[in-house]
């Protein structure tokens, strides 16, 4: 059942660009029943998973490897669970009406529920690989959605950032798991969980966690990885609203939680994720005074609510853990809501700028209405349950002033965000506004409102939340079972004091934010260092830069350049192999020849080093033909006569084809000469690749010979083919299809020839010739000026040249 | 005797990849002819040679007498054989074409040529005006006057 809960989703996915055209205005409302049952469903399992038994549920998926598709639901991925599909409901409705009439809103419907799938897949998974596999599919259609207006570079932009810096992430991520799981021997994590002075004790713990919290960073969009989620607001504000503040940012959250018990408490976590959270709620807090764009001054408060989760389950314990899992769903709350009413102003009024709009609370009054009460618990007032989650926070943090400061001052910097989202735009008499704005339609309300109402709601009431949800969620984040309560008033204390000084430093940068947002935004304007600096330069510049300049050193469009890599490497390899593991051991051969076979040999090493040093046709022609000539009379000599009278024959034949050709070519063209650093390369890599070719040859000799196939051909070739000539029988019978190919072969050599000769028309007549100056005929028809006039007399031209 | 004809291959090979590593597209193939010729040789030293004892059966046997040569190589070789011989001509015949058709068979100055290809007409030569496919070292001193029979006709139309 959790696993079709988990599944369902892909599928009713995959219906989506079929059905979505048919359904037309009310796709939103129909495609919502399906996290709207998921969240029935969830909410169902809450008594069992409160009792303290989690559904559990494992299919075998690759057993040889160990990698289950295992799921388990308690309470902290209840909570999420929870989370995900109700805001995907409010979502779901939302986006019908937002991107009403778009065109591509079959794809959007099948990217979001998808993409909904995936999430509850990450925060059910009990087995690591499983994990992985969902977390990057919510990377990728976080990509997509992200760049859903494809046709902006923006988006594009955006998506492309988003993914590279998830992706790798997610792959560092991979590689902690394996390194993790290789050692304690599981990927299941609840196994894990249940021991973790395993994991703890294990020698990879320190790489593992380093990889792992990679992976939480940036998809949580830490410091310095935070600079994609701004970015990533280029997405319709649905696909904001739900991946990039209320659900898929978490993820990184919850995969930390989720790991707490077992590689929590040590020294290095706490330090690690307290400062990466510090770090990354006062970087936002100071990008955010920067913003003037509803929806990017909502991701920079996403940015704080993300480093104060951070913080919160490095700091840990029970009191970490209840402050973390209230905060996280107040903030869920409240930013959905949010979000979705910027996307309204944008939508009804033209505009997201808070400096451009104004007045717009008569006609838009229930967007308003939620706006203020989604506000109120972002700043952190009571009765919401913004409220009670700060409260918790703050009393986690007593113990550790620096980073209770830098919580602080971020939640100071809210309250100017607040004003400037939820206040701004709609105060005031005179409307001001690209366009005339109206109220949105009902199905773009209907779902902040139910959400910021759910958020006055257990700001009232929180215990309601935290008995139900939050108690046993806490348990999984710390390991054993706790119990709390929660209230609305905690009288005065610390936390309160900690409150007003907040609210205080919040409404004084009101007062003061148009003069310091100024000051800043010249201050910074100009600005290129920093991570989004960094990143820019790095993987939007250096990583095609190095690419290309690897790609056109080992794969230029030079052939010799590419032969000489080739044979390079490959011989620097034998060397290397040769150096490292050893040469084939050599016994000193053993020489039994005469002289005549000795002066073959001498005859083909003349031939083909002069062919190699030949600077004239002639005399590379004349090479040549040595060597093949000497080769046939090789296969003369030990006993191949089939072989000799073929290699004649084909040698004859080459020779003739040269000589025909070359005449055509001018006299110098073997003249020219290569650069001296590049032939002496050549020069070593050849000998190299001449000595090693030899080296194999003369092991391969000296290893015993089997020559059962060789028997079997000689055994069988009379009885059963009726040949007394062996090699014979075996090309025309044993082997025929093979000699097929190779009549093909030729016959396609002969035509590609045939073909490029023909259009080279007929040979020049002589009669053109009385050009030439001395007026001699230049049979040779390569347009030189000939000193002799006869074919013989430039043979002997060419020789003399080349010597 | 394998020992020295395996020494002999190397060098063979050695010369053939020294061959295919210039750039000029001529030595190229001499160097594929060399490769192709020396791996030939190498199957045949690798099935063992054998003196004088070709691999026939003779008149009523019903196979090669005990200590005949190695077949199977010997087929190998000359599917080989025909085949190289097939490559080293179409190999040549396309040295020929790229070569009328942009006046050089070197691989350097191939990719520039071939964004400006400059036919040389059919008497294999560069029109009048082209540049020169390379710097030509000319043995002689002859005036170069305009290589074809076009060109001085032009020349004396040009000049009255």
């Amino acid at each position: 059942m959790l696993s079709a809960a988990v599944l369902i989703g892909f599928a009713v996915a995959a219906l989506a660009p079929l059905a979505t055209p048919a359904l037309g205005a009310r796709a939103g409302w129909v495609w919502a029943l399906l996290p709207a049952g998921l969240a029935t469903w969830f909410a169902a399992q809450i008594p069992q998973v409160r009792a303290g038994a989690p559904l559990e549920q494992a299919v075998p998926w690759l057993p040889s490897l160990g990698i289950e598709l295992a799921f388990r639901l308690d309470g902290l991925s209840l909570v999420f669970a929870l989370m995900i599909t109700i805001i995907g409901t409010a979502v779901v409705i939302y986006a019908g009406g937002y991107l009403r009439g778009d065109r591509q809103l079959p794809r959007f419907y099948l990217l979001l529920l998808a993409f909904m799938a995936a999430m509850l897949g990450v925060v059910v998974a009990d087995d690591l690989i499983s994990l992985f596999v969902f977390w990057e599919l919510t990377s990728l259609t976080s990509y997509f959605l992200i760049g859903y207006k494809h046709d902006k570079e923006e988006s594009r932009a955006g998506a492309l950032q988003g993914l590279l810096i998830t992706g790798s992430g997610g792959l560092a991520m991979l590689a902690g798991f394996l390194l993790l799981g290789a050692d304690v021997g599981t990927f299941r994590i609840s196994a894990m969980l249940a021991d973790p002075a395993v994991v703890q004790a294990s020698p990879v713990y320190l790489p593992a966690l380093l990889l792992i919290a990679l992976g939480a960073f940036t998809k949580s969009a830490q410091f310095p990885f935070h600079v994609w989620l701004p970015n990533a607001m280029a997405a319709p504000t649905p696909v904001s609203s739900y991946l990039h503040s209320a659900t898929m940012v978490k993820a990184g959250v919850y995969l930390l939680a989720r790991l707490a018990p077992a590689m929590g408490g040590t020294a290095v976590w706490f330090w690690l994720l307290t400062g990466v959270g510090t770090a990354t709620l006062l970087a936002a807090a100071t990008l955010a005074l920067l913003q003037r764009d509803a929806k990017r001054l909502l991701a920079y408060s996403t940015l704080i609510a993300l480093g104060a989760l951070v913080v919160m389950v490095g700091v840990g314990g029970p009191l970490g853990a209840e402050a973390m899992l209230a905060f996280m769903v107040a903030h869920a709350l409240y930013k959905a809501p949010l979000f979705m009413v910027a996307g309204n102003l944008d939508h009804e009024a033209g505009s997201r700028d808070v400096t451009v709009l104004s007045g717009l609370g008569r006609a838009m009054p229930i967007s308003w209405a939620v706006a203020l009460v989604a506000a109120i618990s972002a700043a952190g007032l009571p009765p919401m349950l913004g409220f009670v989650g700060k409260e918790l926070a703050y009393e986690t943090l007593l113990p550790h002033p620096w980073a209770l400061a830098a919580l602080v001052a971020a939640s100071a910097v809210m309250v100017p965000i607040v004003v400037l989202v939820a206040w701004r735009p709609f105060a005031g008499r005179e409307p001001r506004a690209p366009k005339a704005a109206h109220e949105a339609p009902v199905s773009m309300w209907i779902g902040p409102a139910v959400l910021a109402t759910l958020g006055l709601g257990f700001g009232l009431a929180p215990d309601v939340l935290a008995q139900a949800l939050l108690v046993p969620a806490a348990a999984g984040l710390v390991g054993a079972p706790v119990d709390f309560y929660l209230k609305l008033w905690h009288g005065v204390n610390a936390a309160l004091l900690l409150s007003i000084a907040t609210i205080l430093l919040g409404a004084f940068l009101v007062l003061v934010w148009r003069p310091l947002h100024d000051a800043l935004r010249t201050r910074f304007a100009d600005v290129r260092v920093g991570p989004a600096g960094i990143y820019d330069a790095l993987v939007l510049r250096g990583i095609p830069t190095v690419a290309k300049g690897l790609t056109k050193r080992v794969q230029s469009d030079d052939l010799q350049h590419h032969l000489l890599t080739i044979t390079g490497f490959t011989v620097g390899l034998l060397a290397l192999t040769a150096v490292v593991r050893g040469g084939p051991t050599l016994a000193l051969p053993t020489v039994d020849g005469a002289l005549h076979e000795f002066l073959v040999l001498a005859l083909i090493v003349v031939g083909a080093l002069g062919t190699a040093s030949a600077h004239s046709r002639l005399r590379a022609i004349t090479s040549l033909g040595v060597v093949g000539f000497g080769i046939a009379l090789l296969f003369v000599m030990f006993s191949a006569p089939d072989l000799a009278v073929t290699q004649f024959l084909v040698e004859t034949l080459t020779v003739i084809v040269l000589a025909l050709v070359l005449t055509r070519l001018p006299s110098a063209l073997l003249r020219d000469g290569e650069a001296r650093g590049r032939s002496r390369l050549a020069l070593v890599i050849a000998a190299t690749a001449g000595a090693a070719f030899s080296a194999l040859l003369l092991a391969v000799t000296q290893t015993p010979f089997d020559r059962r196939l060789s028997d079997f051909f000689d055994a069988a070739s009379y009885p059963d083919a009726l040949g007394s000539n062996v090699v014979n029988v075996i090309l025309v019978d044993f082997r025929a299809i093979d000699t097929l190919g190779e009549i093909f072969v030729l016959a396609v050599a002969a035509t590609g020839a045939y073909a490029l000769l023909r259009r080279l028309g007929p040979r020049p007549e002589p009669e053109i010739a009385y050009a030439a100056p001395r007026g001699s005929a230049d049979p040779a028809g390569d347009g030189e000026p000939s000193d002799a006039g006869t074919p013989g007399g430039r043979a002997a031209d060419d020789g003399g040249a080349g010597s | 005797m394998e020992a020295p004809v395996a020494l002999t291959v190397g060098i063979v090979f050695g010369a053939g990849v020294y061959l295919v590593l210039q750039r000029n597209l001529l030595r190229f193939v001499f160097g594929l002819i060399l490769i192709s010729g020396a791996v030939n040789v190498s199957i045949f030293v690798a099935g063992r040679l054998t003196r004088g004892a070709s691999p026939f059966v003779p008149e009523g046997a019903v196979a090669p007498p005990a200590g005949s040569a190695n077949a199977l190589p010997q087929a190998l070789i000359l599917t080989a054989i025909v085949i190289g011989f097939g490559l080293t001509v179409f190999a040549i015949v396309l040295l020929l074409r790229t070569y009328e058709r942009l006046g050089t068979v070197r691989t350097d100055e191939l990719p520039e040529r071939l964004d400006d290809p400059r036919p040389v007409d059919r008497n294999g030569d560069a029109p009048a005006g082209a540049p020169r496919p390379r710097p030509m070292p000319q043995g002689g001193t002859v005036p170069r006057t305009g290589p074809s029979g076009t060109d001085a006709r032009d020349d004396g139309e040009g000049a009255p």
